[in-house]
């Protein structure tokens, strides 16, 4: 079905595997910067509002702090899932 | 109450002798295992993502984070969860900018990956440079620190302490290279985690298992001030600059970053960061149940009177729940602890010596394997003794600053390099270069003069910096200098050369 590609469409290839790794890599490391120094900011500026308490036991600032935990999880998750199913993909790809 | 720790304690002795021997088979194991540099230094690239995950998770949860967050939640209750979280979320920086491309284009040590596209010698001198700074104080603040811990916790003079460390690190490093120290650190995070979640485990039952009713019980003994963000964080600069260091200095730690060699390819790489970022986040999130626990049911005036700083809470929580045999346990995890970290370290840096300096700059890489594997050797034997060393003339110092000054030397001098290798194409060997050295400089000037050495150490009146984390000025210098010169002095054969890297950079070696 395919043909072997020409030098050019390898290139070609080889760079759209790379813009989409660097373009999911730099948005899920900016997303984890702002939800840290978000975190960071708030906790140097605004101490009231995260010494709120919203259950007994519970303030703003321990719900938003254990946030920023499940957030690098759920970055790091949704990295893992892109790269298993898109980014492995391609890669085999190029190996071919 | 009254506590046992300080006195030997029987248990303690009885888990740590175990550890030990435990180690030491595992080690004569290795030993017969290592016969090649691909052994010593990549434990044969045949670990598994799993059991990279954990060593991994081994080689970074050191005994301060441990033993020193639920100190600081103990004593401060919410600070103490400012810290937890910026030890972990450099690990999605890891995950998403370095792990791969660098299992991808290197061997041995993340100076491999710079080499591969830009003039070897000067670029490996560099990052040596970087590197081993980052690593010797490192070591200092661990073999200091399990000096102090041991004293406590055994009751062991503080020399003798220190020179154990030492010996049974170099016993792990010398003859099972990567191999031993990757099981050390696995045996290690296993106990780590096990312990510290059957500890939660304990106090949470005192609560049913709500950890909102332990908080709650914290705030009306003590305040609702311990829900609350308190006086760790006053200057917000101070504070981002120390979260950037954090962040991006786990994205450059040597001891780390050469963790990635050891898996088969950078799929099992990618896994590997998975797994130890899970168990990293969870074991931070378990640190703030023991702080608190420690709080409510040893309670402060107990913890700060046996040592000011509140690092023995952990243990004298683990007193409270499980009594001296319990204690005895936790205590041999903590040494167990600084054992899987200053063993990672020390190989690391004996990679450097002998992988990036003698074998690649000196030898020009014409050294045979036997060679490599002797200078590996000796490099090792050298670190060790000068671990130990440093660790006695470093008695009685407050060290305590010397991990966020390894942190800052690895935000500001190898990750920028590195992840410019990684992404830009332009990056020249000049510019390379001169960033890594001006993170070395500009970190270590900086911190000099910063109020941390000049007013708490040296007492005078002022700093002339009033930063106490550089990162914030040096991390970005570092990056300016790396993309200045590069652009103002192009170099067309070096931009080429990343061009024919990059496929290797996604497929891996063919």
């Amino acid at each position: 079905m395919t043909p072997t590609p020409a030098p050019t469409d390898t290139t070609h290839a080889l760079e759209a595997v790379s813009a989409a790794r660097w373009r999911v890599a730099i948005s899920l490391t900016i997303a984890m910067m702002v939800a840290y120094f978000g975190f960071i900011l708030l906790v140097a500026f605004n101490k009231p509002l995260l010494g709120s308490i919203l259950v007994p036991g519970l303030s703003l600032g321990m719900l938003l702090g254990a946030l920023v935990i499940v957030a690098a999880w759920v970055l790091t998750w949704i990295y893992v899932r892109w790269a298993n199913t898109h980014y492995d993909a391609s890669v085999d790809r190029l190996r071919q | 109450m009254t506590s046992i720790l300080g006195a030997p304690n029987a248990v303690a002795i009885a888990f740590f002798l175990l550890f030990i021997a435990l180690s030491l088979g595992i080690t004569v194991w290795a030993s017969r295992k290592t016969r090649t540099t691909e052994h010593f230094y990549a434990a044969g690239r045949s670990v598994t993502a799993f059991q990279n995950g954990l060593a991994l998770a081994g080689d970074y949860m050191s005994a301060a984070s441990f033993l020193g967050i639920a100190g600081l939640v103990a004593l401060s209750g919410f600070d103490g969860l400012i810290y937890s979280i910026g030890w972990l979320v450099g690990w999605p920086i890891v995950m998403f900018l370095i792990a791969e491309p660098l299992r991808n284009l290197g061997r041995f040590t993340f100076a491999d990956v710079l080499a591969a596209r830009l003039a070897q010698t000067p670029i490996r001198i560099a990052a040596a440079i970087g590197s081993l700074a980052v690593i010797s104080f490192y070591l200092i603040a661990q073999m200091v620190g399990a000096g102090n811990l041991i004293r406590l916790l055994f009751g062991l003079p503080y020399e003798a302490a220190v020179v154990i460390v030492g010996a049974v690190m170099l016993a792990y490093v010398l003859f099972g290279g990567m191999i031993a120290t990757t099981w050390v650190q696995i045996i290690k995070a296993v106990l780590l985690l096990g312990g510290a979640t059957l500890m939660a485990g304990l106090v949470l039952l005192q609560f049913s298992f709500n950890p909102l009713a332990l908080f709650e019980k914290a705030s009306s003994t003590y305040g609702a001030s311990v829900l609350a963000p308190g006086r760790q964080v006053t200057d917000p600069i101070d504070a981002v600059s120390l979260g950037l260091a954090l962040m991006l200095g786990t994205a450059g730690l040597p001891h780390i970053l050469m963790r990635f060699y050891t898996v088969r390819d950078a799929r099992t790489a990618r896994t590997s960061v998975g797994y130890a970022t899970a168990c990293i986040g969870f074991f931070y999130l378990l640190t703030f149940v023991l702080g608190f626990g420690a709080m409510v049911s040893v309670g402060r005036e107990a913890i700060t009177k046996i040592d000011a700083g509140g690092n023995m809470a952990a243990p004298l929580l683990a007193e409270v729940l499980g009594g001296p045999g319990f204690l005895g346990f936790i205590a041999a995890v903590a040494f167990a602890t600084i054992l899987a970290v200053v063993a990672g370290l020390t190989l690391s840096g004996a990679a450097t010596l002998s992988h990036d300096l003698w074998v690649s700059v000196w030898r020009g890489a014409h050294a045979d394997e036997r060679e490599q594997l002797v200078v590996a050797r000796v490099a090792t034997v050298l670190l060790a003794a000068l671990s130990i060393v440093l660790g006695i003339a470093f008695k009685g110092q407050n060290v305590a600053y010397m991990v966020g000054l390894a942190f800052a030397i690895a935000a500001s001098a190898n990750f920028p390099a590195l992840v410019l290798a990684i992404f830009w194409p332009r990056l020249t060997t000049t510019g390379a270069c001169l960033s890594m050295l001006t993170g070395t400089v500009s970190t270590l000037t900086l911190i000099w003069l910063s109020p941390t050495i000049q007013i708490d150490i040296l007492k005078h009146a002022d700093a002339l910096v009033p930063l106490r984390n550089p990162g914030i000025i040096t991390i970005p210098l570092s990056f300016a200098v790396a993309i200045l010169v590069s652009v103002l002095r192009p170099v067309a054969s070096e931009a080429r050369r990343f061009a024919e890297l990059e496929r290797q950079l996604h497929v891996g070696v063919e």
